[in-house]
């Protein structure tokens, strides 16, 4: 189990993005964390996997505990081998290298032989359309396929959980289905997934649980049937207007700035 | 088809120049077959050398986007360690007394005596690494650049306070001896040359291929993604350092033999060689390995043959122009691919 307590993280030593944070990733379970731009999404990830310190972040107050073992200010490697990976957004995929050879770095912390291999046929049943492209340039494969690769050179590792960071950024809604799919696969298959999305639909319809965050600290969180319903999730980030549905709105009438949300006192 | 328009000058430019140089070897070889194969050997020879400095260039620059200005150095450091190993018979920067040299045949202590030189070599590269280039993981690669280029010059006063004016020897087994083919000379160094560079090559070309070498690629890719996969970065830059420093050695030892140089023996200059295997870097690519090789045999290729067949004309060349021939044909190469013959065009898929 994941548990991150009263997190803050401060870049360059003056610029406060996380204030208090905490959430929970239950073993076994679909944890979504959602969040508007600059809500400190990214930077919760950089913080559970030891890459503040690539952009001259720390953290400065809280506990981040894995299974109850402090890993706050661990190198990126030991948390990888302690059984947390994680898809980064924008893919980041090494382009100038095959699929294959993506996918080797994402074992690159396994020295089983036998074990990387048993992952490597896994990756290879959870994304068919990998196997095809295999000795292609990775540069070269679609957007999607691109997402399926950073997610499957992140299970290369075998991990107990998989943070996955906007997988669903920049694709076609088919897609994004697919991707859904793959994410419940590989969480039934035993692997916790913290999900960090701006697509709260799709992150909610899928997860045990949610978190909101604004600004640095959860403002709301609870079963997604409970989030789904708030009136003020449904307008902020599912764009559905509470009130009659069938006379039509115009814009006029869509006043964001007028509207509070009951979280922000 | 190649349009006439001006992109494509460089281009036509290097082609109006290749079909007489060829025309022009054809007759030479016609006329004199022996001279021409003891020439072409010897090109070879220096373009081996020039591949082996160049790709301890590659190795460095793969790993860490740096190019490492103080390869030069680390090449006269590596010659260094052997002379102080083979010559003065003991361990470098001690008094004890070097126990492998009397290993043997003379063959077999010599062989031992330059192992533990390489090794030398690749500690001095790895001290390097960790004190002046590590700290400075995720600097501008511009100050890290400048750094080596500081690096070579503390270096070669280090060298050449430690040679002075001896004649510093490295005492290989075979000399200055070679063997005759043809009646063209062929002299042993060079087939060792040779032989290395094939070696080393083809050493390269499978370390690429092994998980190491992949987990050394995805950090020159993107380091940060590279370390989200668990890679450490800090050992891959230390690895390709060791590796840089080796090669560089390993080219330092051939630069003081024919046909770079024929007195076999450690000088202030020695250092030079890297600058003048940089064209067969840069005209190859700076990140490809195959880059490295055909640069460092078409530059070879090109000074020697200018330096055989042009030296009629040396009363309005100059004396010493083959050594400025390389530094042209890296210019015309770089007209035609900026980015270097094998260098890779960036892929990014935004």
């Amino acid at each position: 189990m994941l548990e991150i307590a009263n997190l803050e993280v401060v870049y360059n030593e003056v610029i406060l993005v996380l204030r208090g944070l905490s959430i929970e990733v239950p073993d076994g379970q679909i944890v979504a964390l959602l969040g508007a731009n600059g809500a400190g999404k990214t930077t919760t990830l950089r913080a559970i996997s030891g890459l503040l310190d690539v952009h001259e972040g720390a953290v400065t107050k809280g506990s981040i505990s894995w299974n109850g073992e402090a890993i706050a200010g661990k190198k990126p490697s030991e948390i990888v081998r302690s059984g947390i990976t994680q898809v980064m957004e924008g893919r980041r995929v090494f382009a100038e290298m095959t699929v294959d050879e993506n996918l080797t770095t994402g074992g690159f912390t396994i020295k089983d032989k036998a074990a990387t291999a048993a992952s490597y046929d896994r990756v290879m049943e959870l994304f068919p359309q990998l196997g095809e492209r295999r000795s292609q340039t990775a540069g070269y494969l679609s957007g999607g396929e691109q997402q399926m690769l950073a997610i499957g050179r992140a299970m290369m590792a075998s991990p107990k959980l998989l943070v996955l960071d906007e997988p669903s950024l920049g694709l076609a809604p088919m897609l994004i289905e697919q991707i859904r799919d793959i994410i419940v696969d590989i969480n039934k298959s035993g692997t916790s997934v913290l999900l960090i999305e701006q697509n709260a639909m799709m992150a909610l319809s899928i997860a045990d649980y949610g978190y909101i965050m604004e600004t640095g600290k959860i403002v709301m969180d609870g079963e997604p049937a409970k989030l789904l319903a708030d009136d003020d999730v449904k307008e902020f980030y599912l764009g559905l207007h509470s009130g009659d549905d069938t006379e039509k709105k115009s814009f006029r009438d869509v006043k964001h700035y007028k509207r509070r949300k009951k979280w922000s006192s | 088809m190649i349009r006439l328009d001006r992109d494509n000058v460089p281009l036509l430019f290097l082609i109006g120049a290749l079909i007489p140089t060829t025309i022009f070897l054809v007759i030479q070889a016609v006329n004199d077959p022996a001279l021409f194969l003891e020439t072409l050997i010897k090109a070879l020879g220096l373009g081996a050398v020039y591949a082996l400095i160049a790709l301890g260039f590659v190795l460095i620059f793969k790993a860490t986007q740096t190019v490492n200005f103080a390869q030069g150095a680390l090449a006269a450091a590596g010659a260094l360690f052997v002379s102080f190993l083979v010559a003065d018979e003991h361990i470098p920067f001690t008094t004890v007394p070097n126990p492998l040299i009397n290993i043997g045949p003379e063959w077999l202590g010599w062989g031992l005596s330059v192992l533990v030189a390489l090794i030398f070599a690749a500690l001095l590269g790895l001290i390097i690494e960790r004190i002046t280039i590590r700290p400075m993981v995720g600097e501008p690669l511009f100050s890290v650049a400048v750094i080596t280029l500081g690096l070579e010059i503390v270096l070669r006063v280090f060298n050449n306070d430690t040679v002075k004016t001896e004649f510093r020897a490295l005492e290989i087994p075979w000399g200055n001896g070679g063997t005759t083919v043809g009646g063209a000379f062929i002299n042993y160094s060079v087939i060792a040359a040779l032989i290395t560079a094939v070696v080393a090559f083809v050493g390269v070309f499978f370390f690429y291929r092994s998980k190491t070498g992949i987990a050394m690629r995805a950090v020159a890719f993107d380091q940060e993604a590279a370390m989200a996969q668990g890679i450490n970065v800090g050992r891959v830059f230390a690895i390709a350092w060791a590796a840089g420093a080796v090669l560089a050695a390993i080219g330092g030892i051939f630069a003081t033999q024919p046909p770079v140089k024929q007195t076999g023996a450690v000088e202030p200059e020695t250092a030079n060689i890297a600058f003048r295997a940089l064209p067969a870097v840069i005209l190859g690519g700076l990140d490809s390995a195959t880059g490295a090789l055909l640069g460092g045999l078409i530059v070879g290729l090109a000074e020697i043959f200018a330096g055989q067949y042009a030296a009629g004309e040396s009363d309005w060349l100059g004396a010493g122009y083959p050594v400025i021939v390389p530094y042209i044909v890296m210019i015309i190469g770089l007209l035609v691919r900026p980015y270097g013959l094998f260098g890779t065009p960036e892929i990014r898929r935004v």
